[in-house]
């Protein structure tokens, strides 16, 4: 019995670092898997090699900066690139995975010291340098072609749009909604006229409709949500701030002039708003640390998005939105603290009373 | 609605997994082998050490005076059982370090003979003052873990005119069930301890806090206390620390004790259901404290019971009673698995707060290697002192202490909390530990150097003193010479002109 003494706590919770990102991925799949089940072999190809070469990029930074390559298990590398995968149009070539893992591990985590120092969300950082270096690769969206439908492309043909240069993909591609209502009210089309045959709810909610990877299908990436909060990962503070506030200024605007406002429903449903609610904006490293921060954090995603959405450049700015309120985390931890107990919020004493 | 003010009232904390059941129906025995030997420390209090009062070679019997209280702030120490005293002598203390402590050996005749003791029938008719110097007599002592002498408590609960008595039954540490054993089967016990209490302190009222995983307990103890109106039973939801007086007092009351103050500035004072029972024995039979409940558990111990030991039995012994597997066992902790100190060795004595004892095996201490922060901010959701324990640490180890107090190191009560939510395994309790030990190591750099600035300063001045006394005593005596010599020159020409003018 040899024995080292050290001081208490002697006893730890079972949450450790890789399970956390475990069960983040875990929540992600339901999402993913219908996403490749939507957009067939090339989507699956592309999800294998972003977070492949994410790994690599990993490995390769953590050698590079003479740390141990057991860091990797903490699967922060894997969970970094599946969400840029989901967020990367399906059928995007290979080399936009790969460019995008690489930006999102090293410019976006690595050069900060790793793992809990970056400043930016790493995916959404890749994304929106993505979008911004090669428009046109990051607004293909093919049209869904589920696995079994006449169009769906087979294993060899997907490997050859991921890996080829396809040129005839405009026969099979189409708008997203929010990028079809933006081109058509910019043309001064009003919006009953605009969604007339171009979609249902139904369809919108469940995510049988044109959109990245796995952002599509709103239902079932909320289920992950919920079950991740319910696994006490997240909480609910910044996806319920994020979506209500949405919710409440397409709500006000939608009501105002319903011609020109799209309706909070269809706001909600769809982008990549769920998504960036849910597993984007929560991210520890880069969201507050007290509720209220949270809860602030979220509602100024949620009204930047709108913003972006109603009267910006982009039909979707989630991406953005999120980026820009990471930049806003240092300031709202340094404002928004918790009461220490037995003082005000100033850290003063409390005045006593019986 | 209720529920959610309820929430309100605690902050922070953690459901830590209970492992209460290994013990928790593990009635209390009192029948065990006594050990051959029991080293008795004589500092197992706050304050002073108490001093001996018998010899080497003495014969006592049990609760017999062994050394007596010194100060205002300190504790007696009693003979738990009957015997010879072997040694006065320094022996190891039941603490991480286990250094040195002055102990008493006492080699029991196995007779376990009680001294002379003198019960009290009816301790109202005690004078209030009487009440709290018995309880010092006897030696007893904050039995939750903090050894605050109690009569030092009771007469500060006299003075300050307090509203009401809290008692603590929270027992929030993981493990330990002595407390909840105490109070099911001695629930009158701790009901008349209380009003001895209430007595002793001039107060109507006492509330006593059990967390709601204890539910026999609290029927048993809501029973004990039905023929007193000014006594209730509060059931406080389970959540460590709840243990942590401030977060009961701000539970029970809804009051919060300000930073700095006392519990008594707001109106309230709390003990322990065992310190509760402990004065209950000691004014009603007359018995100091020299024995207590003890749990020991852990899953290197084959037996988990919970047991009635003299203070003094050494640690060894009880598990050899536990058929602890030396093996298996990983860590010894003295205490809870959250606050508990883990101990080198068991050759190390049961004193006045040990409430368990824990054999724990590698699967169930913390072992996980270190990793980086991924500010999940569990840790601030946690602490239910409302600190920001991942930026404190960050301060603490980029050597910023005063950055570090300025967000509230001061306030932090090392529960553990942090350091057990942490899925990154940062010790980060550790690290206000030390920093908190660190801090007041500078604290004594900068009062010696201050000292010796202070020091060489009045020498200098000293010095510059002698000097000018000096110049001004060297001016004095030129002064005077020169007279003299004016004297002398004058008389000389005064001679002269007589001279001339005879």
């Amino acid at each position: 019995m040899k024995i080292v003494p050290t001081s208490g706590p002697h006893i730890s919770t079972e949450n450790q670092v890789s399970s956390i990102m475990l069960q983040v991925i875990f929540a992600i799949c339901p999402a993913t898997l219908f996403g490749i089940y939507l957009f067939g072999w090339p989507a699956f190809n592309l999800l294998i090699i972003t977070v492949v070469s994410a790994v690599v990029f990993e490995y390769f930074c953590l050698r590079l900066a003479g740390k141990p390559s057991a860091i990797l298990k903490d699967g922060s590398a894997i969970l970094t690139g599946w969400l840029l995968a989901m967020t990367l149009p399906p059928w995007a070539p290979w080399w936009v995975g790969v460019v995008g893992s690489g930006m999102a591990i090293i410019i976006g985590k690595q050069v900060y010291g790793g793992l809990g120092q970056n400043v930016f969300n790493p995916a959404m950082l890749a994304r929106v340098a993505l979008l911004i270096s090669f428009p046109v690769e990051l607004t293909t969206w093919i049209n869904v072609t589920p696995f079994g439908s006449a169009l769906a492309p087979d294993f060899i043909t997907g490997l050859k749009i991921t890996f080829e240069q396809v040129s005839d993909l405009d026969a099979y591609t189409g708008a997203t909604l929010l990028g079809h209502v933006k081109t058509e009210l910019s043309q001064n089309h009003l919006l009953p006229d605009i969604l007339q045959n171009q979609f249902t709810i139904q369809e919108s909610w469940l995510g049988f409709m044109r959109g990245s990877m796995a952002e599509t299908s709103a239902v079932l990436l909320l289920v992950g949500g919920i079950w991740l909060n319910y696994r006490k990962i997240i909480n609910l503070s910044i996806p319920t701030a994020m979506l209500f506030s949405v919710w409440i200024c397409s709500l006000v605007f939608n009501w105002w002039n319903p011609a020109h406002y799209l309706s909070p429903w269809i706001h909600l449903s769809s982008g990549a708003l769920m998504c960036a609610a849910f597993f984007i904006a929560t991210d520890y490293v880069t969201s507050p640390n007290t509720v209220k921060g949270q809860i602030i954090f979220g509602a100024c995603c949620g009204i930047l998005i709108f913003i972006i959405r109603t009267w910006g450049g982009y039909p979707e700015g989630a991406g953005f939105a999120v980026l820009l309120m990471n930049a806003a985390t240092p300031l709202i931890d340094h404002y928004i603290k918790p009461r220490i107990y037995g003082r005000n919020r100033q850290g003063k004493p409390l005045e006593a009373k019986e | 609605m209720i529920s959610l003010v309820e929430k309100m009232r605690i902050r922070g904390g953690v459901h830590a997994e209970e492992n209460k059941k290994q013990t928790a129906n593990q009635p209390i025995q009192t029948e065990l082998p006594l050990d051959t030997k029991l080293y008795i420390p004589l500092q197992q209090h706050v304050g002073k050490a108490a001093e001996p009062i018998v010899r080497v070679g003495d014969k006592v019997l049990k609760g017999q005076l062994l050394a007596h209280s010194q100060g205002m702030i300190s504790a007696p120490v009693h003979a738990p059982s009957s015997g010879l005293i072997a040694d006065i002598n320094f022996y190891p203390a039941p603490h991480p370090s286990a250094l040195p402590i002055r102990t008493i050996v006492i080699e029991t005749d196995g007779k376990d003979e009680w001294c002379e003791l003198k019960p009290v029938n009816d301790p109202f008719s005690l004078d209030p003052e009487e009440v709290s110097l018995r309880v010092g007599a006897a030696g007893i002592v904050g039995m939750g873990g903090a050894t605050f002498p109690s009569a030092v408590k009771l007469n500060l609960g006299r003075k300050s005119k307090i509203h009401t008595l809290l008692i603590n039954g929270g027992e929030c540490e993981p493990y330990l069930t002595c407390d909840d054993r105490l109070m099911r089967e001695r629930a009158e016990a701790i009901i008349d301890g209380i009003r001895i209490m209430l007595h002793g302190m001039g107060v109507k009222k006492a509330k006593i806090g059990i967390e709601d995983n204890k539910p026999e307990a609290i029927a048993l103890m809501k029973k004990a206390c039905e023929p007193f109106p000014d006594i209730y039973v509060i059931t406080v939801p389970t959540r460590y620390p709840m243990g942590w007086d401030r977060q009961l007092i701000r539970f029970i009351t809804g009051s919060e004790v300000p930073a700095g103050s006392r519990a008594t500035d707001v109106g309230v004072l709390m003990h322990n259901v065992a310190t509760a029972y402990a004065i209950h024995r000691a004014i009603r039979f007359g018995e100091p404290l020299v024995s207590r409940v003890v749990t020991v558990s852990g899953k290197a111990a084959k037996r988990t019971i919970n047991m009635e030991v003299p203070i003094g039995t050494s640690i060894s012994h009880l598990f050899s009673i536990t058929r602890v597997d030396p093996d298996k066992t990983a860590r010894i902790v003295m205490g809870g698995p959250m606050m508990g100190e883990s101990l080198p060795h068991s050759d190390l004595p049961i004193v006045k707060a040990t409430s368990g004892v824990l054999a724990l095996t590698h699967d169930e201490i913390k072992t996980g290697t270190e990793q980086p922060c991924i500010r999940c901010a569990s840790c601030i959701s946690a602490c239910p002192a409302g600190l920001l324990p991942v930026d404190m640490a960050n301060r603490i180890k980029s050597n910023q202490l005063d950055a570090a107090v300025s967000i509230g190191l001061k306030d932090c009560i090392s529960c553990g909390t942090c350091s057990y939510v942490c899925p990154s395994n940062i010790p980060l309790v550790h690290y206000f530990k030390y920093a908190a030990g660190e801090l007041v190591a500078r604290q004594q750099a900068q009062h010696k150097s201050e000292q010796t600035k202070k020091l060489v300063e009045e020498r200098n001045n000293r010095m510059e003193r002698i000097e000018q006394e000096k110049a001004e005593e060297a001016a004095r005596r030129k002064a005077a010479k020169e007279a003299r010599d004016r004297e002398k020159a004058e008389k000389a020409r005064l001679a002269a002109e007589k001279e001339a003018a005879s």
